[in-house]
């Protein structure tokens, strides 16, 4: 039986000394679907994915992917179940060029396979808009193309859960535009988990959106249900609304 | 033509050129040849490490000297034939470089530049306390009949040239297809950027760890073939001198690059024949030279080269 819930944690907590970053936090995340983790600067968010990819170390709590606890494993190996991540300040291999950035993403699994490699890593940049650049040394890109790379670089590894770490921040209009209906065509087909600052891309691509504050879960819901708590309202505005 | 079939043309065209020099050459720089192609095979085990890889060891003359010792010590004391104690010495490199690096890889940056420093001051004086053995910084000579190969007699500059030739071009070539596989290029992402490597699910301390086995190993066949070939097994070896050379070597010829080391290498000694043929203070004007490649070709000379006109340079 394949869970429902591709993703699972429960009690997750990170402690910086005495200051909590995030505090136990349960929290699910449906197949197939986008979901947006939203909240306002230092509420926990990138310490939360951190957990989940395994780049930061939990201080308890576990995290459950496809019903299997990974709490323990290494960065590395939650990667190679199914995970993908691409980091909130850009990182890609500078040095390299768009196409081998790719391919080293998606040669971890098709490495000994050249000629479905050399197909993968063509359609992938199709797909992203970049396959005119392909020659080009990463580094010389602009940003914009950088995390366009980067997103490529996600979507070459076939991820059964794809973290997008504020993958719009820094984008100019039109290629959050593009960015948006990057995502939409991507649903179904994977599981999105979206940290995401721009209130835009979330209305226009979430299913569901959760929302931290101070370290905890302060709400979760669709879209509209998100759109009308108070709660999130006098998070993000700083006022409370009651008064 | 692709770059592939550019680079294979300038490998093999490489290897062409250095049999061809042998007859053309006068005597005296045949032998320097032999000696530079030596070298050259430690200056490529370094530069896996360093040019690909990112990591810089400064202790690599422990893998140099644990090859040219094990070959050494099997022969003398051992008894061994050439092709067994020739086994001996790369396992023992081989080894040397798994412990060291399960131990040195967990540190980084310039701790671990410390680290292999250290390991390989260690090693040197182990090479000095055991010295009823190595004979210390004396040393201890192979005679011609403990190390003919095969009947092949190598005091003769022709024995000894195609010899040095026979194991640099198979290195060479070995290596240069190895940073071409998946492998290698999964070194050069951890070069570039070991966080990323991660996530995208390798696992970055088990590829250093291979690479620095490779590179300990390939620096053991270094000198186990100095042993060889020139029948002169001493503690000077396991210096910090030596392990300072294969660093300049590679950073000279170009780190990341397949002739790279091999250029560096040539130029290092061409640099200091030259110049000590004007004058005692021939080291002034090797420094200086140095110094102004550095800021001048901070890339090396392949380095600079492809990166001003062949980006094709393997």
């Amino acid at each position: 039986m394949v869970a429902m819930n591709i993703l699972e944690t429960k009690g997750l907590t990170k402690t910086y000394g005495g200051l909590k970053a995030n505090t136990d936090i349960d929290f699910k995340l449906t197949r197939g679907k986008v979901t947006a983790l939203i909240g306002p600067n230092g509420a926990g968010k990138s310490t939360f994915v951190g957990m989940v990819s395994g780049r930061t170390e939990a201080t308890r709590g576990s995290v459950l992917f496809e019903g299997e606890d990974i709490s323990h494993l290494p960065a590395h190996r939650r990667i190679q179940l199914g995970l993908a991540y691409t980091f909130q300040i850009t990182s890609v291999f500078r040095g390299l060029s768009v196409y081998e950035n790719v391919e080293l993403a998606a040669g971890r699994t098709l490495a000994d396979r050249p000629s479905l490699l050399k197909a993968k890593v063509n359609s992938v940049l199709e797909r992203v808009g970049i396959s005119d650049r392909s020659n080009q040394i990463s580094g010389d890109l602009s940003y914009g193309h950088q995390r366009i790379l980067e997103i490529a670089m996600g979507l070459a590894q076939d991820p059964k859960l794809f973290i997008l770490d504020e993958p719009t921040q820094g984008l100019a209009e039109t290629e959050v535009d593009a960015f948006i209906s990057l995502i939409r065509s991507l649903a179904g087909e994977t599981t999105i988990l979206l940290i995401e600052h721009n209130m835009k891309v979330v209305m226009a691509t979430a299913d569901f959106i959760t929302v931290l504050d101070q370290g905890m879960v302060l709400a979760e819901g669709s879209p509209e249900e998100i759109h009308e708590n108070a709660a999130v309202q006098s998070a993000y505005l700083g006022t409370n609304v009651d008064a | 033509m692709t770059s592939s079939a550019k680079s294979n043309l300038l490998h093999f065209g490489m290897l062409a050129g250095l049999v061809i020099l042998f007859f053309i050459l006068p005597i005296y720089h045949v032998g320097v040849l032999s000696r530079v192609m030596v070298m050259a095979i430690y200056a490529m085990g370094f530069n896996l490490l360093f040019g690909y890889t990112g990591l810089l060891s400064l202790g690599h003359a422990m893998f140099f000297a644990a090859g040219m010792y094990g070959f050494g010590l099997a022969i003398k004391f051992g008894g061994f034939p050439v092709p067994a104690a020739f086994v001996v010495g790369l396992m023992s490199a081989a080894l040397l470089a798994l412990v060291v690096g399960l131990l040195a890889l967990r540190t980084a940056g310039v701790a671990f530049m410390i680290v292999t420093l250290m390991f390989a001051q260690t090693a040197y004086l182990v090479v000095l306390y055991f010295g009823k053995y190595t004979r210390g910084d004396e040393g201890f000579i192979l005679q011609q009949a403990e190390r003919s190969l095969f009947g092949l007699d190598l005091t003769s500059e022709t024995g000894r040239y195609f010899t040095a030739f026979t194991l640099f071009a198979v290195c060479f070539i070995a290596l240069a297809k190895l940073v071409q596989t998946p492998f290698g290029k999964r070194l050069v992402a951890i070069r570039e950027n070991e966080e990323r490597a991660r996530m995208l699910g390798y696992d970055a301390g088990r590829y250093k760890l291979y690479a620095l086995i490779v590179s300990g190993t390939v620096s053991g066949l270094a000198g186990v073939s100095y042993a060889l070939l020139f029948g002169y097994i001493g503690a000077t070896f396991s210096t910090v001198q030596y392990s300072i050379f294969p660093l300049l070597w590679v950073l000279l010829g170009g780190a990341g690059t397949t002739i790279g080391p091999f250029i560096g290498v040539l130029f290092m000694f061409y640099l200091i024949d030259i110049s000590s043929g004007y004058t005692n203070a021939y080291m002034l004007i090797a420094g200086v030279v140095l110094v102004l490649l550095t800021v001048f070709a901070p890339k090396g000379i392949a380095g600079t080269l492809k990166a001003r006109a062949f980006p094709w340079l393997p």
